[in-house]
């Protein structure tokens, strides 16, 4: 068992992918040398060479047309969107082209590829820098959406990730780059979708993705110290496919349901699984569905600002403290 | 505009029309009396709140009506009257049952593993397998319904309701404490535990009964609201309450001597007299001082608290027809002996007379009955709940009394009989309240200067 920040968990898991398939290949903008701008990737030049770790030029929608080409005929890329504000910029292959291949080709062509993207705020990058943008992909059939918050998971998602047949978009979150957690020694493979009870409790169900689970961790700690009100906080970690039965699950026990999303409040994921437990959950539902979410706003660059707008501990204790009355 | 059957009560769930003062086409005006209702404690009249024609009565005389049933149509013109078009008959039955639906009820014990994840990844590569095609399938919801959301303006959640649909709770007799006064689980499950365990053992049904006693002529009584109201509270109480029962004698030479002068000083010089004052009069004053003077014993349980009260407000059984109604003398521990006498006299006529606003008859600590003017002796009355206390009066006797030199002297004594609620009063507490009434009644000069 070692200690790993979520960085070093990155590199970790892309080499323990390459290292056992030979057809997994990495590229992005200074990822080979440079070790990435966010330093996720430091050593995998120097290990697998530049054959299979490729600095690429700056243009995003060449980055995603080579894996899509790569991945229909054989290999299993995993690309690099810096930021995933980016994402937008090569949507027609998000869109259109990777999750719509095996579709349209009768099953003959498989686009097997892992976009891994730096996602999320509260790095003062501004607002075309800080956005949360999961709910963009999520909304597309036929993509698989992951978004993993802590070292462990980035190593056990990624290696699920690449190894599925379909593309995949991998969120990182940018905030959590230096975080540090306790992963296992050896090959970690984990399962997409399946969410992750990461505190039990009785009283009420947050669920959370990112950096919104530690601080919904925190929120459920601050809760539990200074109104004894006990809350079961479930890492959500996949978007799609949707562990819908451990969502549903916790429900089922606690009553109530807070989500806490990082995107802005209109379209959010929260929006989905609220309408899903409404629908197949209502009946153990003890009060309504409350969604925490940054406002319908772009992320301000000022760091006053930016902390304001986000969901904090704080908040989101508070939140749940008002509508659980007491 | 619709009238509405009004709920006088919050236990009434309809009411009797006894009477209509007005007729179809009649003119209405603010104020004027519509219609007169009988509930199962009291009539009353109600009058309208707007002017206009009445176009239509839905509900005869005669008929009862669920509450919040339309029973009439006020149209605002002779016009309009004329053009309303009576409704269906069936439209003034009550719409939604106060008690969750029992129907299509589908207790889910384990969630289906839908939507469930791509398992098939445990090592190596793994074969091709389509995506899931039913991720994001159109999903209906359960075809379960456990009653409305809305009960009397107060909502209820989804999980209280299913709570109250499978365990039988009725919501309308629940508070709510979630936001905004909704009902949570928390209240239904707190109403589910006050229930007894298991259904509380009905006796035999009517059938059983009727065969019993197929060969004894007998006539049927039906009945009536008051009856049953009188039925389930009682029931209730000796399920619920647990009743301890503590008495005393008293003696009351003194009382009757000062009863007797003070009624004789009544009249005033033209004759009629200022107030006439009954020995109940006498308990009921010694009853209030009484739950003043020892303060924890004028409260009542409130399901997780007590309530303390700092006056005393005190219920007096009155048999009318048909039943009895226990209109309550607001705090009768600040009033003299005479505007108690007064005031009761005024609520026991109207009791009869079934004219009680409900307000006159509900609340109150603690209760007295007196069944004394039938010869008893003594007796141990039912607890009328949410009171905690109720005094039972038994008749007054001249009973042999042993004198300080052993020899034999008679006195007038009567057998008072407290019946406690043990969840508010422990028996010391009891002991100490049934002393200060025995000693303001065997001296009652104290509660002239109380």
């Amino acid at each position: 068992m070692a200690e790993l920040t979520y960085r070093d968990a990155v590199a970790r898991g892309i080499a323990q992918e390459m290292a056992r398939d030979p057809d997994v290949v990495f590229l992005g903008e200074d990822v080979a040398k440079a070790g990435g701008v966010f330093k996720a990737t430091v050593g995998l030049y120097e290990q697998f060479g530049p054959l299979r770790v490729r600095d690429t030029p700056i243009s995003e929608q060449a980055i995603l047309g080579a894996a899509m080409g790569a991945a229909m005929t054989g290999l299993k890329p995993i690309a690099e969107i810096m930021f995933s504000d980016f994402l937008a910029v090569c949507f027609d292959y998000i869109a259109n082209e990777f999750p719509k291949s095996r579709y349209m080709t009768n099953g003959q062509v498989k686009c097997p590829l892992v976009v891994r993207t730096g996602n999320g705020a509260g790095s003062r990058f501004g607002a075309q820098h800080s956005q949360s943008v999961e709910n963009w992909c999520m909304m597309i059939p036929g993509l698989k959406v992951v978004a993993p918050s802590s070292p462990r998971d980035v190593i056990g998602l990624l290696a699920a990730a690449v190894r599925d047949p379909d593309p995949v978009i991998f969120f990182e979150h940018k905030s959590l780059y230096p975080m540090k957690g306790e992963v296992p020694d050896g090959e970690i493979v984990d399962t997409l979708g399946t969410a992750k009870i990461v505190r039990p409790g009785k009283d009420a169900t947050i669920l959370a993705l990112a950096l919104m689970v530690p601080r919904a961790l925190e929120a459920a700690e601050k809760l539990k110290a200074e109104h004894g009100i006990d809350c079961e906080v479930v890492d959500v970690r996949s978007l799609v496919p949707l562990d819908t039965q451990t969502i549903l699950g916790s429900v089922a026990r606690t009553h109530r349901l807070f989500t806490v999303e990082e995107n802005p409040r209109l379209c959010g994921w929260g929006a989905e699984i609220a309408s899903i437990v409404a629908d197949e959950a209502f009946y153990d539902l003890d009060g309504p569905i409350v969604r925490i979410t940054t406002p319908h706003i772009p992320l301000p660059a000022a760091d006053v600002l930016e902390d304001t707008v986000l969901p904090t501990p704080g908040r989101i204790a508070e939140r749940v403290r008002q509508s659980l009355g007491s | 505009m619709d009238i509405l059957m009004p709920q006088l009560g919050e236990t009434v769930a309809e009411g009797k029309i006894t009477r209509w003062y007005k007729a179809t086409g009649d003119a209405v005006q603010p104020g004027d009396n519509l219609f007169e209702i009988e509930t199962d404690k009291t009539s009353m009249e109600v009058p309208a709140t707007s002017a206009g024609v009445l176009a239509e009565i839905r509900v005869a005389t005669g008929d009862v009506a669920p509450v919040g049933a339309v029973v009439a149509v006020l149209a605002a013109s002779a016009e309009a009257a004329e053009a309303h078009q009576p409704a269906a008959k069936q439209s003034a039955q009550p719409q939604a049952p106060l008690i969750p639906a029992q129907a299509g009820i589908q207790n889910q014990t384990s969630l289906d593993p839908r939507f469930r994840g791509d398992e098939r990844i445990v090592v190596g590569i793994p074969a091709a397998k389509p995506i899931p095609m039913d991720l994001f399938r159109e999903v209906r919801t359960p075809e379960r319904n456990y009653g409305p959301a809305r009960i009397g303006g107060i909502s209820v959640t989804p999980l209280a309701r299913r709570l109250a649909g499978e365990n039988g709770i009725d919501l309308s007799r629940i508070t709510g404490s979630g936001p905004h006064g909704r009902i949570v689980a928390r209240d239904v499950e707190g109403q589910i535990r006050r229930a007894p365990a298991g259904a509380p053992a009905a006796g035999p049904s009517a059938s059983d009964i009727l065969a019993l006693y197929r060969d004894v002529p007998f006539n049927e009584v039906p009945l009536d609201g008051m009856r049953k109201t009188i039925a389930a509270r009682l029931t209730q109480a000796k399920q619920i309450i647990p009743h301890f029962y503590l008495n005393a004698d008293v003696s009351i030479d003194a009382l009757l001597k000062l009863r007797a002068e003070a009624n004789a000083a009544a009249p005033r010089p033209d004759g009629a007299a200022d107030y006439r004052i009954s020995v109940n009069d006498f308990v009921i004053k010694a009853l209030a001082l009484a739950l003043i003077r020892v303060p924890a014993t004028n409260a009542v349980w409130a399901d997780d608290r007590i309530l303390r009260f700092n006056r005393a407000d005190i219920g007096v059984a009155v048999a009318i027809d048909g039943g009895l109604l226990t209109p309550v003398l607001r705090a009768a521990n600040e009033k003299s002996l005479s505007a108690i006498s007064n005031e009761m006299r005024s609520l026991a006529e109207r009791a009869r007379d079934k004219k009680l606003k409900p307000e006159e008859y509900q609340g109150g600590v603690s209760a007295i009955s007196n069944l004394g003017m039938y010869g008893v002796r003594d007796f141990a009355a039912i607890i009328n709940p949410p009171q905690s206390t109720i005094l039972a009066v038994g008749a007054s006797q001249r009973r042999p009394v042993e004198t300080e030199d052993g020899g034999v002297r008679f006195e007038s004594q009567m057998t008072i009989t407290l019946s406690c609620d043990h969840r508010v009063i422990d028996g010391a507490l009891g002991a100490q309240l049934l002393a200060a009434v025995k000693n303001y009644l065997e001296q009652p000069l104290t509660m002239l200067v109380a």
